[in-house]
């Protein structure tokens, strides 16, 4: 197969065609005559000069370079993304909601109204939440809105002592960044030997500055916080309000709510629990739910129903405002919404029993071959360290691209930043054990590998279309596009 | 030993080093930090003027692995900082000790540089945590 590395503008030779205009119809006019000159383009156009074929085979096969979890297993643990059901594309793609318009008026919008209003009603029953705000375009973007609805509410009181966020050292990557983002000041949780938050040290960082404690339960360590209500009681008691970053719900559904274990705020990543697209890819969504008192403060705004009429509530004088257009990533509501219905209350509940499993299943095999720190049942994902292998000359790293090599998609690794040379892996509830043997095979086979020569691992991948990339380089001062050679 | 522990500087928890000269302290990674971050990419320093404050974050250091903060090994108030990081923070990596130098501090209270490890006992806590 051809494998060229070759940009289109490094393709193309000078008078080659795709494509030939017809003969013009109407009277050639001199551009001078229409356009002043300082509006001419002086210079090259610079594009590529191809042939049709050329094109169709240069963009086919970038398009093979593609890996995601329609072509295989792709254990992302935190960010994993879960397979999508075609139905949901169906459902979404059905001409009613597809061509919509955002302006359309309310009596012409019903049925997608209902739709997100049934979808409303989903979540809540979900989550244990009294509301939620559909808008959010992804995770990160929620727990953004769901901190100013926090804020929202601290300052309604009139307290504006609180500047603080509490954040586990188990916590999601993007919490640190959202309470920045928020104008709060980050205060780090250290964990216990058992990789659970340290209830003590939790309340001794809690004090009248505390605006909220932010948690993922299950953690990235992929371990249930079992002391969650003492921890909810001590920041409730300390007047602050607790997040619940709802990146991996996936592995509690149906089984627990984060409403019931005293949460105030949710946001749910929906690609990972309900099977839509990430927000990274996107269109993605991150409806954020709220209790009772924090309604008030939702982003407008929210559809309601009266007289058996659904309508865009916008009458909540103490709403933070709108936090996208219009009324968010629609399509990606019906996905959600479609997964939700097709699966059901029992439906959704096996696959958190799935994903839980599946999890298991594969640490019970890695962890004959790998170092596992927190060894523990665990819950979506665990974390493995490859520090021992990193002492042999090839660490975590290393060994992501030693997958690539052999057509898996790596775990994520350095992180969580609790483990050292952490890999984090999700294999989600959709795989089957035949794909998990295989996984923990192939992790085998580069272990052995490592013990052989480590410093060839610490130099691959040797199978993929580019191989080792300078990072140092990438991050320092990257190329963004083309420019031609002078 | 597999990292380079050297004399005249004393060493934190967290694996900054301080040498103090006269009333400031000149700080930096220690080898064993720069080698378990990995190539570092980004230095955010403190402004001149800045007031540090013992065991809290006085700098940020971006590697290919990970964002971390500097701790400060002392109180006191930033004098200098190494600007050259700003376009070449592998340094830090290539001469931790010596041209990796992260900023001065003129040093609040002399008894914290006593608090921190010397070369025998930060080799010691270096093999432990290496062994953890």
């Amino acid at each position: 197969m051809r494998k060229s590395k070759a940009l289109i503008f490094e393709m193309g030779r000078t008078g080659r065609q795709g494509y030939s205009l017809p003969s013009n119809d109407v009277p050639d006019k001199p551009l001078g005559e229409l356009l002043p000159d300082k509006m001419q383009r002086s210079c090259d156009l610079g594009l590529p000069e191809l042939s049709e074929v050329e094109i169709i085979r240069h963009f086919t096969e970038l398009s093979t370079r593609n890996f995601g979890v329609d072509t295989g297993f792709y254990p992302l643990g935190s960010c994993t993304m879960k397979y999508n059901p075609k139905v949901n594309e169906e459902a979404a793609a059905l001409p009613g909601f597809a061509f919509m318009h955002p302006c359309q008026p309310q009596q012409a919008s019903q049925g997608a109204l209902e739709l997100l209003y049934n979808f409303e009603q989903g979540l809540k029953e979900l989550t244990a939440m009294d509301r939620f705000t559909l808008q959010p375009a992804a995770g990160a973007h929620g727990e953004l809105t769901g901190l100013m609805v926090i804020q929202a509410y601290h300052r309604h009181r009139g307290d504006h002592k609180r500047n603080k966020v509490l954040i586990p050292l188990s916590a999601h990557g993007t919490n640190p960044a959202t309470v920045s983002m928020a104008g709060y000041e980050v205060v780090q949780v250290p964990c216990d030997d058992r990789g659970l938050v340290d209830l003590n040290a939790l309340k001794e960082a809690l004090d009248d500055t505390t605006a909220a404690l932010m948690l993922t339960n299950p953690s990235t360590l992929g371990l249930f916080e079992e002391e969650i209500i003492p921890m909810a009681r001590a920041v409730h008691e300390a007047g602050g309000l607790l997040y619940y970053d709802g990146a991996n719900m996936n592995a509690i559904m149906g089984y627990t709510r984060p409403g019931d274990m005293g949460f105030d705020v949710v946001h749910l990543n929906i690609h990972k629990t309900l099977s839509t697209p990430h927000g990274g890819g996107g269109p993605g969504g991150g409806p954020v739910g709220v209790k009772e008192r924090l309604i008030p403060f939702l982003p407008v705004p929210l559809v309601d129903k009266k007289n058996e009429e659904f309508y865009f509530d916008y009458d909540v004088p103490d709403s933070i405002g709108k936090v996208h257009a219009f009324y968010g990533n629609f399509g990606v509501a019906v996905k959600a919404y479609t997964y939700m219905r097709m699966m059901g209350a029992e439906g959704l509940k096996q696959a958190s029993t799935d994903a839980v499993i599946n999890a298991n299943y594969l640490m019970s095999l890695l962890k004959k071959t790998f170092y596992l720190p927190y060894d523990r049942i665990c819950k979506h994902e665990f974390v493995l360290s490859a520090r021992p292998e990193k002492k042999k000359g090839a660490g975590a790293g290393d060994i992501a691209k030693a997958l690539l090599d052999r057509g898996f998609h790596p775990p994520t690794v350095y992180f969580p930043l609790i483990v050292e040379e952490a890999l984090m892996i999700e294999p989600t509830d959709t795989e089957a054990k035949e794909t998990l043997d295989a996984f923990a095979a192939v992790m085998e086979m580069i272990a052995k590998d490592i013990d052989e020569d480590a410093e060839k691992v610490a130099h691959g991948p040797y199978n993929t279309v580019v191989g080792r990339l300078d990072e140092v380089r990438a991050a320092r001062s990257p190329i963004l596009r083309w420019e031609k050679e002078s | 030993m597999k990292y380079n522990i050297i004399d005249g500087v004393k060493y934190t928890r967290k694996h900054e080093w301080a040498r103090q000269e006269g009333s400031i302290a000149v700080v930096g990674l220690s080898d064993y930090a720069q080698d378990k971050l990995g190539e570092i990419v980004f230095v955010e320093l403190p402004d001149v003027g800045t007031e540090v404050e013992a065991g809290k974050g006085s700098a940020v250091i971006e590697s290919v692995k990970a964002v971390a903060d500097l701790y400060a090994p002392v109180s006191g108030t930033v004098t200098e900082i190494n600007e050259e990081l700003l376009d070449q923070p592998e340094v830090i990596n290539s001469d931790p000790y010596g041209d990796g130098w992260v900023y001065k501090v003129e040093i609040k209270d002399e008894g914290q540089m006593s608090d921190l490890m010397d070369k025998p006992a930060y080799e010691k806590f270096v093999v432990e945590e290496d062994e953890k």
